[in-house]
C-alpha cells in the first residue's frame, strides 16, 4: 500500500519535474523582448517599428516597460536568466553597463554600417535610438508673461508661483549654474570645481522654499495642469504630448535645456542575437526614425531622418539647428565620477 | 479474573509508560514538523536566504583584489608611512595592463571612486595612456608621471584598504563614519554625512503615523466591536476598503485632495476660510497623512479583535461599584485593550519603517525615508554594497525595536493582562 503510494508520488514528481524542464526550454525558445520606456513614447514606438516589423520580418517579438537603473540590468544579467533582449538605456546606464560586462559588443555591420549614424549616437555597446532634451516648461494660459530661460525659472519676483525640479543632483546643479549665468559650454567646467558646486547650492537656496521634486517623467505635465507649479524642468517630448493629446497650451524654452541620447542595447548572452540584430536594422533606417520623430517630438540617430521629416514637425524636435544650439550634452563622464557624493550632497542640503 | 486482569495490566509494563509518552511525544513533533516543513523551506529559499546575501554584500569586498591582485599582495606588507616601493608600482602597472585587456578596470574603479572621489578618472586616464609595462625599475617614475595622484599618499591607502576580501567600509559609511588615511574611524566629512539623519527621519515619521493611527483606530475599534453585528459589518467594510484598493491608486487620490489646486484647498477658499492655498503635499504633513490613511487598517484590525473579547459586564461591574466612566475605563477597559494597542503599534510601525512609494510621490526632497536610498543605490547607480549597509543598519534597529517590545509586553497574556 504504502510503496504504491510512494510510487504514485514519485510519479507525480517526475511529472511536474518534466513539465517544468519543458518550461524551461520553452523559455529559453522565447520570442525576441524588446523593453522601452512605456508612457506615450511606448505608444509611438509600437506603432511605428514594433508592429510594422513583426509584420514585414515575419519575427514574433513582444515589448515590454522598464524605469531604467543599472542595477536591474545588472541583477538581470548576473541572475542568469534574462527575460529581456532588447532594452533602450540612458546614457550613464550605457556607460556603466558597458564597463560592466552586461551588454554585447555590437556588430554595426549588420546594422546600416557607423557611418549611418550621427557620430555621438555610436558607441561599442549600443546605438543611439532618440535624442532628447530637458527643457524649461510652463503653462501658456496660466503665465502672463513667457520665460525666457532658467534665469527666469530662478525669478519668483518676476513670475511667481513654485517650481518643480527633478529630483537629485543631475540636471538640477547644471540649471542652477546656468540660471546664475554660466555659459551652457562652460556648465560642467564649473561644476567639476568644489567652489561651481557651492555656487550651484547657493543658487537654489535663493528659491528654495519655492521648488517642489519630481521623479517620473510624467510628473511635470501633471504638475502644471493642475497649476501646482508655474515652471517645471521637463522632456521636451511630454510637452508635445500633452499638447496634442490633451489640448494643453504649454510652452517650451529651448535655450540652455540639457539634452541625452537613449541607446539600444543587446543584453549578454541573449539567445535572440540574431532577431535583435534585424530590429536594430530596421530600427536604424531613416524612413523609420522619421516616422517615430512625427509621432513624438523627439530626434533620431540615423543621419538621414532629418532629411525625411516636413518641416513643421522638425522645427519642433531637439535636433533641429535652432533648438540644438544653446543646448548643453549632460555629461555622462562627470555624473559616473561624482553621482554618489553629490546625491549624498543634494539630500544634505534638502534636509536643512 | 482478576488474575487475568493483572496479567493484562503486567503485560504492557515490558515498556515503561514514561517511554511510551516520550515516543508518543516525538511522532507528535515528527507530524508537527512535516506539516510546517514546506512552509519552513520556502521562507529559508525566498526569506532567510536572500537576507543572508544582502547581508554578506554589505561587508564583500572583493573587486579591487580581483581586478589588481598583484597590486593587493605588494601592499599587504606595506606599513602606509611613505609612499610605497617600487616593488608595488610595478605591480600596479602590471596589474593595470592586464585589467585593461580583461575589461575590470571600470569595475575596480567604481569601487576605489566610492572611497576617494576622482579615483576613476585617476585610474581609467592611467589605463588609457599605459599602453605596455614599463621597463623594470621605472614604473613610480612613469606611473607618477601619467597623473601626480601616484605620488600620493591617500591613493595608495586607499588601494589598501579597499582590498578585502571583506571590509567595513559600506556599514561604517551607513553611519556616516569613514577611515582617514591613518586608518582611523573618524566622522564623515560633513556634506556626505547624511545617513544618521535619514535614519532618525524614517524613525520619527514612522512613530508619528503609529501615534496618528492609534488616536484615530482606537475610536474606531471600540464602536466596532460596541455596534450590533449589522451595522459594524457595514463599517467593517468601510474599513477594509483601502485593502482592497492599490497603494499607488491611494496615494495619488491623496495628491489630487491636497495640491494647491486640489479639493481640500478649494473647498477651504470657497468657504473662505483662506486667501492663499496651503501646502498639504509635497512637505511632511502629506506624507504623514497619507501614510496614515494606507496603514489605518493594520491598527483597527488587531484593536478590534482585542475589544470583541472583552466582556461588557466589566464596565457594568465597576460601574455598580462605584467608579466614574472614565476611572473605569481607565482601570478597567483600557488594560484589557492593551495586547491589541501593541500588536497594532508594532505591526504599523515596522511597516511604516520600509515604507517607499508614498513618501516618494506625495513627500518633498526632506521627506525622503531609508528606502528610498536603498532603492537609489539599488537600481540607479548600482552601489550595491552601501545600498545592503543601509539595509543592514535597518534590519538591525527593527529586530532591536521588536525585542524591545516583546520584552515590554512580556507577561501580557491575551487577557490583556487580566491574570486570574
Amino acid at each position: 500500500m504504502l510503496k504504491r503510494k510512494i510510487g504514485k508520488i514519485a510519479l507525480g514528481f517526475a511529472a511536474a519535474f518534466s513539465a517544468s524542464a519543458a518550461l524551461a526550454t520553452f523559455a529559453q525558445a522565447r520570442d525576441l523582448t524588446v523593453v522601452s520606456w512605456g508612457g506615450a513614447y511606448q505608444d509611438a514606438q509600437k506603432k511605428v517599428y514594433f508592429e510594422p516589423f513583426k509584420k514585414t520580418a515575419g519575427v514574433a517579438m513582444n515589448d515590454e516597460s522598464w524605469d531604467g537603473g543599472v542595477g536591474v540590468l545588472r541583477a538581470k544579467v548576473q541572475g542568469g536568466a534574462a527575460t529581456w533582449d532588447l532594452v533602450q538605456v540612458e546614457s550613464d546606464e550605457l556607460a556603466v553597463g558597458c564597463e560592466e560586462g552586461l551588454f554585447e559588443k555590437l556588430d554595426y555591420s549588420k546594422i546600416g554600417g557607423e557611418a549611418a549614424y550621427i557620430p555621438p549616437s555610436v558607441n561599442p555597446c549600443g546605438v543611439g535610438a532618440i535624442l532628447y532634451d530637458f527643457v524649461l516648461g510652463y503653462d501658456k494660459d496660466k503665465l502672463k508673461e513667457a520665460p525666457k530661460g532658467w534665469a527666469d525659472f530662478f525669478d519668483t519676483k518676476k513670475i511667481p508661483g513654485k517650481r518643480a525640479l527633478r529630483q537629485g543632483p543631475k540636471t538640477t546643479l547644471e540649471i542652477a549654474l546656468m540660471a546664475d549665468g554660466v555659459a551652457p559650454k562652460d556648465v560642467y567646467k564649473v561644476l567639476a570645481t568644489d567652489e561651481g558646486v557651492d555656487r550651484a547650492f547657493k543658487k537654489l537656496d535663493t528659491i528654495k522654499g519655492d521648488l517642489v521634486w519630481w521623479k517620473a517623467g510624467a510628473q511635470p505635465p501633471q504638475l502644471l495642469a493642475s497649476g501646482e507649479v508655474a515652471m517645471t524642468s521637463v522632456y521636451n517630448g511630454r510637452i508635445d504630448t500633452a499638447n496634442k493629446n490633451e489640448k494643453k497650451n504649454f510652452g517650451m524654452v529651448w535655450d540652455g535645456a540639457l539634452f541625452t541620447l537613449d541607446s539600444w542595447v543587446i543584453l549578454k548572452g541573449s539567445p535572440n542575437k540574431d532577431a535583435a540584430y534585424k530590429f536594430l536594422d530596421f530600427a536604424g533606417k531613416a524612413e523609420n526614425q522619421s516616422k517615430l520623430s512625427e509621432n513624438i517630438a523627439y530626434g533620431t540617430s540615423n543621419k538621414d531622418a532629418a532629411g525625411l521629416i516636413q518641416p513643421a514637425v522638425l522645427k519642433d524636435l531637439p535636433t533641429a539647428p535652432d533648438n540644438i544650439k544653446n543646448a548643453v550634452e549632460i555629461n555622462v563622464a562627470f555624473w559616473l565620477e561624482n553621482i554618489d557624493r553629490l546625491t549624498e550632497r543634494f539630500n544634505k542640503w534638502a534636509a536643512k | 479474573m482478576t488474575d487475568a486482569l493483572l496479567t493484562g495490566a503486567n503485560a504492557s509494563t515490558d515498556v515503561p509508560l514514561k517511554r511510551r509518552l516520550r515516543r508518543a511525544e516525538r511522532t507528535r513533533q515528527v507530524k508537527a514538523l512535516a506539516l510546517v516543513l514546506p512552509l519552513l523551506v520556502f521562507l529559508l529559499f525566498t526569506f532567510a536566504g536572500p537576507i543572508a546575501g544582502m547581508l554578506w554584500r554589505a561587508i564583500d569586498d572583493r573587486e579591487v583584489r580581483q581586478a589588481l591582485p598583484q597590486t593587493v599582495a605588494a601592499l599587504a606588507s606595506w606599513d602606509g608611512k611613505d609612499l610605497p616601493d617600487e616593488k608595488a608600482y610595478a605591480a600596479l602597472a602590471s596589474d593595470i595592463v592586464a585589467a585593461r585587456a580583461a575589461g575590470t578596470i571600470a569595475i575596480a574603479a567604481k569601487r576605489l571612486n566610492y572611497a576617494l572621489n576622482g579615483f576613476r578618472t585617476i585610474l581609467t586616464s592611467t589605463a588609457r595612456n599605459l599602453k605596455t609595462v614599463p621597463e623594470p625599475g621605472t614604473a613610480k617614475e612613469t606611473l607618477g608621471k601619467i597623473n601626480p595622484a601616484w605620488r600620493e599618499r591617500t591613493t595608495w591607502t586607499t588601494i589598501k584598504d579597499a582590498g578585502g576580501p571583506v571590509t567595513g567600509f559600506y556599514l561604517l559609511a551607513a553611519l556616516d563614519l569613514t577611515r582617514n588615511v591613518d586608518g582611523a574611524i573618524v566622522a564623515a566629512p560633513p556634506d556626505q554625512a547624511i545617513y544618521r539623519d535619514v535614519f532618525a527621519r524614517t524613525f520619527l515619521i514612522s512613530l508619528g503615523v503609529t501615534a496618528l493611527c492609534l488616536i484615530l483606530g482606537f475610536p474606531v475599534a471600540y464602536l466596532l466591536a460596541t455596534l450590533p453585528p449589522g451595522r459594524s459589518n457595514l463599517l467593517m467594510i468601510f474599513v477594509l476598503l483601502p485593502f482592497w484598493t492599490s497603494l499607488l491608486v491611494r496615494t495619488c487620490a491623496w495628491i489630487v485632495l491636497l495640491q494647491s489646486n486640489g479639493v481640500v484647498n478649494d473647498s477651504l477658499h470657497w468657504l473662505g476660510i483662506i486667501d492663499a492655498p496651503l501646502r498639504l503635499i509635497y512637505n511632511r504633513f502629506g506624507v504623514c497623512v497619507a501614510m496614515t490613511h494606507v496603514l489605518l487598517p493594520f491598527m483597527i484590525l488587531p484593536l478590534y479583535s482585542s475589544m470583541k473579547a472583552i466582556s461588557p459586564a466589566y464596565m457594568r461591574a465597576a460601574a455598580s461599584l462605584g467608579a466614574p466612566p472614565l476611572t473605569a475605563f481607565l482601570r478597567i477597559y483600557l488594560p484589557q485593550t492593551l495586547p491589541g494597542i501593541g500588536a497594532g503599534s508594532l505591526l504599523v510601525f515596522i511597516l511604516a519603517l520600509g515604507y517607499y512609494i508614498t513618501p516618494a510621490l506625495v513627500g518633498g526632497a526632506a521627506d525622503q525615508m531609508i528606502s528610498y536610498f536603498i532603492a537609489l543605490y539599488t537600481t540607479e547607480t548600482a552601489n550595491w554594497g552601501l545600498a545592503s549597509a543601509l539595509g543592514a543598519v535597518l534590519l538591525l534597529a527593527t529586530i532591536l525595536l521588536a525585542l524591545v517590545y516583546g520584552k515590554l509586553v512580556q507577561g501580557q497574556q491575551v487577557t490583556g493582562g487580566m491574570k486570574n
